[in-house]
């Protein structure tokens, strides 16, 4: 155990970092209209934005998986030449603003874009104004997120149990999902529960490439965004429930951070 | 203390900003002090304005103007939609003047107390529905948006742009169904531009300023849901005969034709 006496120069500012971050929120459970919270939670139009967040951020978090686990593990066990530029440029919608995000699959995907052109005339599928618009757009900001949970997982898990199946006969296929996958499970874990709270406040790509129409593409954080046009109440009473689904998924992602060697 | 440098010096580089940016048509234009009696007198100094978003264009130019009639003045602009505006404003925002696209979010000011004297209206906007250059659809009235096969973006009913769609069509009576409410009119707009929708209902100066990529359609019905745009000078201010004279320009004629050129109408 070493000394429990943190230096003063370090525990101020700490101190008033935490404070920093923790005071917004403060500040919203102060202001929240907590004697009408009741029926404003059950008003329709929020109860709708609810399920719709949670479905949309569900599946794109589903499709995260099934795309980003194998990008993850190309990125970390395969040698391959310009892996260093396809890391870059899985990581870049981290830091692309998310409005930039939308305005790209808008060009790709719209009714006029790239690929959406085809799709619209070939299969008469149009992508943006639809719920599988607004799942595309969260895929989209959230899956570096768990690219980068899982191949930090796969780079952290020791190759050589790999190598021990493989010199004991098991295929390729086998060993990824009989000795990688349990391997990594807990960051794959961490991974998909980031991914999740991220699309599920994802706002700018949606809002950009899917629209906003209640019930069919308005999440719960354009929904925020409206009310605060009209009544600051029922905005703080969205960002509440916002604020707490979060908080919980990020409470149990930190024991699934805990849990992983 | 501090906080009054960063000021100065964020006034400072927009000034700087505007003029280097601004070379090309300040100096033709603008060299008619109109209203100098009342607004040279007392106006020196920074002057901060709170504008709708739809002004920025009009707005840029009259503040241009403004600083080469008024010598001495830099005019700097908080352009946002108006409800942000009124919010930042009664939360104690330093500014002088307050030009809203809506009478409501005036109010909201007012109601405060935080407005000196009372609100004036300087213009007006209206609708317009904006197809895509070429009109593919053949637009031609407000009942086409109902049409099948045509997707149409409106703005949320939240915000005023889509409380002014919502007026029209009633008065009309069509019901259309869009594809997405949009947060603001420039959303809206660029929705068009990008040819993601047929047709949208926005303001006839958004539709102008647009015109490269747009087509403006006027219907009759528009003339049942106009938007009043309010402008007046604010009590918590750091300069008030500033914002006063500032205020006192905007509805001079000058100013005026600088507006009724990007599309707005005379109250």
């Amino acid at each position: 155990m070493r000394s429990r006496r943190a230096p003063l120069v370090l525990l101020v500012p700490a101190l008033l970092g935490l404070l920093f971050l923790v005071l917004p929120l403060v500040g919203l459970l102060y202001r929240a209209p907590w004697t009408t919270l009741p029926e404003r939670l059950t008003e329709p139009g929020i109860l709708n934005a609810l399920k719709l967040s949670l479905l949309t951020a569900t599946l794109a978090t589903a499709g995260c998986l099934v795309l980003g686990v194998p990008l993850a593990w190309l990125l970390a066990r395969v040698k391959f030449p310009g892996r260093r530029v396809v890391r870059a440029l899985v990581t870049v919608p981290l830091v692309l603003p998310p409005v930039v995000g939308g305005v790209a699959l808008l060009l790709v995907f719209g009714r006029r874009g790239l690929i959406g052109e085809w799709l619209d005339s070939a299969f008469g599928i149009t992508l943006p104004f639809t719920t599988a618009g607004v799942v595309l757009a969260e895929a989209f900001v959230a899956m570096p997120f768990l690219i980068i949970a899982v191949e930090g997982a796969l780079r952290g898990a020791d190759a050589r149990y790999e190598e021990a199946a493989a010199t004991l006969g098991a295929g390729r296929w086998t060993t990824f999902t009989h000795v990688t996958l349990p391997l990594v499970a807990p960051g794959v874990a961490a991974g998909a529960v980031l991914c999740w709270a991220r699309a599920l406040g994802e706002f700018g790509a949606t809002i950009t490439f899917a629209g906003n129409f209640p019930g069919k593409t308005q999440t719960m954080p354009l929904a925020v965004y409206l009310a605060l046009e009209t009544d600051l109440q029922a905005a703080i009473v969205l960002s509440l429930l916002l604020l707490f689904v979060s908080v919980v998924v990020l409470a149990s992602l930190r024991d699934k951070w805990i849990a992983s060697p | 203390m501090r906080a009054r440098w960063i000021s100065v010096a964020l006034a400072a580089v927009t000034a700087v900003a505007l003029t280097a940016c601004g070379s090309d048509t300040a100096d033709t234009a603008t060299t008619a002090p109109t209203g100098g009696s009342s607004s040279a007198a007392g106006a020196s100094g920074p002057i901060t304005v709170f504008a709708a978003a739809s002004l920025t264009g009009a707005f840029t130019q009259i503040g241009k103007d403004f600083e080469a009639a008024n010598p001495g003045t830099t005019v700097t602009f908080s352009f946002a939609g108006s409800s942000a505006l009124a919010t930042q404003i009664n939360q104690g925002a330093p500014a002088d003047v307050f030009a809203s696209a809506a009478p409501a979010n005036m109010k909201t000011v007012t109601d405060a107390g935080n407005a000196d004297g009372t609100p004036q209206n300087f213009v007006k906007n209206q609708l317009v529905i904006a197809v895509p250059k070429g009109n593919p659809k053949n637009i031609a009235t407000l009942a086409d948006l109902a049409k099948p096969g045509v997707k149409v973006a409106l703005c949320a009913p939240q915000v005023p742009c889509g409380a002014a769609a919502q007026k029209a069509l009633q008065s009309a009576n069509v019901t259309v169904t869009p594809v997405t409410q949009e947060q603001d009119v420039k959303a809206a707009l660029s929705k068009v531009t990008l040819g993601e929708v047929d047709a949208a209902l926005v303001y006839r100066t958004d539709a102008k300023a647009a015109a490269s990529d747009v087509e403006g359609i006027e219907f009759p019905e528009s003339a049942n849901a106009i938007n009043e745009y309010p402008i007046v000078v604010l009590k918590n201010g750091p300069n008030k005969a500033g914002g006063q004279a500032f205020v006192t320009y905007v509805l001079s004629a000058p100013a005026q034709k600088v507006l009724t050129d990007a599309g707005f109408q005379t109250p």
